[in-house]
C-alpha cells in the first residue's frame, strides 16, 4: 500500500520476474545480448539513484525480490510473468522453481503465472495441462518472439496456439498476457503487429488478453483493437518508466489509453527487475497530464490512479482488496467502454 | 583544414549525404540523424566502408536489413564509388545480414526460409504510418494556431490552407513518397491511398492519427536514448528529433564532429 496526501493506494504489480542471466546459465551469445538489452533498458530509463550494478542485475534472488517489491516498493501483490527463452539460457531465463516456491511461501503476496509455447505440439500440451494443475494457474505469459528450432516466432492465431488457448479455457486460466517481440515468420510481416490478438480475443471471449507494454511499439494498432474488443487490456510494463525521463510522452500514452480503452482496463507493472516499483509508484501518484495537453487528454483523477495501480488487476485475478482501499465504482462491476467507431 | 584533407573528405561527404536519404522506416527519420552510422571511411580510389549500429541486439531483423541494404544501394549509386561494404555491428543477426549484404543476396537470399516474398508491404505499411503522423502534426499545429477552428472543420482543409511551415513541408514529402497529390487543392485528412473519410468520422480519424504519431515519436525517443546508453559516443552523432517534442535528455550535437560535417536540415 502507498499513502500520499491522505489517499491510500492498493498496489498490484502485474508483471515481475525472477531471472537468472549469469554467464554460467547463458547458452550462447544471445543470452548475453538479451540481458544486455534489458540492462540498457534499465540504465536508460531509471533515475540514477535507482540503477543497479550489472552483477546485481544478472541475478538478484528471491530475498532481494521480496524486499524490492514488498518492503521498499509499496506492492501489495505481484504476479510473475516468466519468459522461458530456452534457446538462450541453459536452465531458462525465468526461474520457474524458485519463483513458484516463493509464491507458495507467500500466497497472499505472489501469484505465479507460467508460459507455454504451442510449437511444442501435443507433448507440450500435455505438459501444459500438468503445469496448470501443479501451479494452480490463473494466467499465462506468452512471448511470441521466443526462438524454437528454426522458428523465431509464432502467432496467437496459429492452429496449435488455438489448442493451447482451448486448454486455458478448460482449466479456468482466464488471463493471457501477451508480449510481442521482434521476430516472426515470415519476416515480411511486421513482427510487432498485434492483429493476432484481435482474432483470438474475438474467438475466446471468456479469456482476458493483457497486451504487455500496451502494444508498444505499436500503440496505435493496440488501441484500435482494444477499443473494439472488451476483453483486451493494456499492461503498462515498459511504458511506466517514461514517467521519469519523458513525462510528456508518458502523458500521451496514458491519455491515448484512457481515450481508446477505459480506466478499468489499464494495469500498472514495474516489469521488475527491469525497473523497481518504488519510484514508479511514487512518480505515478504525483503525476498529472501537463496543462497544455489537457485539452486533448483531460486530467488523471485519483480514482483512475487507484484503479490503474491495483484495483483493475485485482479484479481480474480475484485478489481481495481491503475495504478502505476500494473506490465507489470498482472495476469488476463496470461495463467495458469503447470508442464508438463508424 | 588543409587542401589534402578537403580532397580526401569529398567522397566521405558525398557518402554521408547519400546515407542521409536512408530512413529508419519505423521511426521515419534518417539513419544519420539517429546516430546509426557508426563509422564511414572512403578511400581515395572510391572504396567505401560503413559500419551501422542499432539501439539493441534485438531490434527487428527485418528493419535492420532494410536500413543496411538501403544504405548499400544509396552508396553504390554514387558515381565515384567503386566498392561498398556495409556492416551491421552487434546485432543478433549481424552474421546473417552481413553475409547477405556482401553477396548481394537480396532479402530472400539472406533470410532463406524465414522470408516469403519481399519487404515491400512492410515498407509500404510504415510509409503510410509516417504519412498519417505527418498529417496529424500538420493538422494539430493548425488547430492550435487558430482557436476558431474545430476538429470538424478539418474535413475541408487542403494543403493550400496549411502555413508555410516545416510540418507542411514534411507532410508534402510523405505524400509524395506514397504517390499522393501535393498541389494546394489536395485535401489533407486522407488515408494512405489518398481517399478522404466520411465527414462525420473526421474527429475519430484525427484521434487515430494522433495515436500513430504518439507511437512513432515515443519509439524514436526510446530508440535514441537506448542507442546513447549502448554507445555513449553516439550522442554526438544524433541530430535533434526533427518532429514531435524535443528530447530533453539528448545532448546538443556539436558541429565539429568529423563524421558528420554536414549541416542538419530541419524538415
Amino acid at each position: 500500500m502507498y499513502s500520499k496526501d491522505g489517499e491510500d493506494y492498493f498496489v498490484l504489480d502485474a508483471h515481475v520476474a525472477l531471472w537468472d542471466a549469469r554467464p554460467e546459465n547463458q547458452l550462447n551469445v544471445h543470452g548475453k545480448q538479451f540481458i544486455d538489452c534489458f540492462y540498457d533498458y534499465h540504465r536508460n530509463l531509471s533515475p540514477e539513484s535507482e540503477r543497479w550494478s550489472y552483477e546485481d542485475y544478472l541475478y538478484y534472488g528471491g530475498e532481494r525480490l521480496m524486499k524490492d517489491l514488498f518492503e521498499d516498493g509499496y506492492v501489495d501483490h505481484a504476479i510473475f510473468q516468466p519468459a522461458i527463452l530456452g534457446a538462450f539460457y541453459k536452465r531458462g531465463f525465468g526461474q520457474t522453481e524458485e519463483a513458484f516456491a516463493l509464491a507458495q511461501q507467500h500466497p497472499e503476496r505472489l501469484t505465479y503465472n507460467h508460459a507455454f509455447d504451442p510449437r511444442h505440439g501435443e507433448e507440450g500440451l500435455r505438459q501444459f495441462r500438468r503445469d496448470a494443475d501443479r501451479f494452480g494457474l490463473k494466467g499465462v505469459k506468452l512471448y511470441t518472439a521466443e526462438w524454437f528450432g528454426d522458428s523465431r516466432g509464432w502467432k496467437l492465431d496459429d492452429p496449435w496456439s488455438y489448442r493451447y488457448l482451448e486448454a486455458c479455457q478448460e482449466r479456468g486460466i482466464r488471463n493471457i498476457h501477451v508480449h510481442k517481440g521482434p521476430t516472426i515468420r515470415p519476416l515480411d510481416r511486421d513482427a510487432f503487429d498485434v492483429a493476432d490478438v484481435d482474432t483470438v480475443a474475438s474467438d475466446f471471449t471468456e479469456l482476458n488478453f493483457v497486451v504487455e507494454h500496451c502494444g508498444l511499439p505499436r500503440l496505435e494498432d493496440f488501441c484500435w483493437i482494444a477499443t473494439q474488443e472488451p476483453n483486451v487490456y493494456a499492461g503498462l510494463a515498459v511504458a511506466m518508466p517514461f514517467i521519469h525521463t519523458r513525462p510528456r510522452y508518458f502523458a500521451q500514452i496514458i491519455g491515448e489509453l484512457l481515450y481508446w480503452l477505459d480506466e478499468n482496463r489499464i494495469f500498472f507493472s514495474s516489469d521488475y527487475a527491469i525497473w523497481t516499483p518504488k519510484w514508479l509508484v511514487e512518480h505515478f501518484v504525483d503525476f498529472q497530464i501537463p496543462e497544455d495537453l489537457q485539452s486533448e487528454y483531460g486530467s488523471l483523477t485519483t480514482t483512475q490512479k487507484k484503479k490503474i495501480l491495483g484495483l483493475n488487476a485485482a479484479a481480474l485475478y480475484d485478489i481481495a482488496v481491503p475495504e478502505h482501499l476500494r473506490v465507489a465504482a470498482m472495476p469488476a462491476e463496470a461495463q467495458p467502454q469503447a470508442v464508438s467507431i463508424a | 583544414m588543409s587542401p589534402t584533407d578537403l580532397r580526401d573528405g569529398v567522397l566521405e561527404r558525398e557518402a554521408m549525404a547519400a546515407l542521409a536519404a536512408v530512413l529508419d522506416p519505423e521511426l521515419d527519420e534518417p539513419i544519420t540523424d539517429l546516430g546509426f552510422v557508426r563509422s564511414l571511411s572512403a578511400g581515395t580510389r572510391g572504396d567505401v566502408v560503413v559500419h551501422l549500429r542499432l539501439p539493441t541486439s534485438f531490434c527487428s531483423p527485418s528493419f535492420a536489413y532494410l536500413m543496411a541494404s538501403d544504405a548499400k544501394d544509396a552508396l553504390t549509386a554514387l558515381p565515384r564509388v567503386r566498392s561498398v561494404v556495409v556492416q551491421l555491428d552487434d546485432h543478433h543477426d549481424s552474421d546473417l545480414i552481413n553475409r547477405g549484404l556482401a553477396a548481394d543476396a537480396g532479402y530472400r537470399g539472406t533470410f532463406a526460409a524465414e522470408a516469403e516474398d519481399s519487404l515491400d508491404c512492410l515498407r509500404e505499411t510504415f510509409r503510410r504510418k509516417a504519412h498519417t503522423a505527418a498529417m496529424e502534426r500538420a493538422l494539430t499545429a493548425l488547430l492550435r494556431s487558430d482557436p476558431g477552428l474545430s476538429e470538424n472543420d478539418l474535413y475541408q482543409v487542403t494543403l493550400g490552407d496549411l502555413p508555410d511551415a516545416p510540418t507542411t513541408e514534411a507532410l508534402r514529402r510523405r505524400r509524395a513518397a506514397l504517390g499522393l497529390g501535393t498541389d494546394a487543392g489536395s485535401r489533407v485528412l486522407v488515408d494512405g491511398t489518398g481517399a478522404s473519410y466520411p465527414e462525420h468520422e473526421v474527429p475519430l480519424r484525427l484521434r487515430m492519427a494522433r495515436s500513430v504519431r504518439v507511437s512513432i515519436d515515443g519509439n524514436a525517443h526510446f530508440c535514441r536514448g537506448l542507442l546513447r546508453t549502448r554507445y555513449p559516443e553516439s550522442a554526438q552523432d544524433q541530430a535533434p528529433c526533427v518532429h514531435g517534442d524535443t528530447d530533453p535528455a539528448a545532448p546538443a550535437r556539436t558541429t565539429s564532429h568529423p563524421l558528420l560535417p554536414l549541416e542538419v536540415n530541419a524538415s
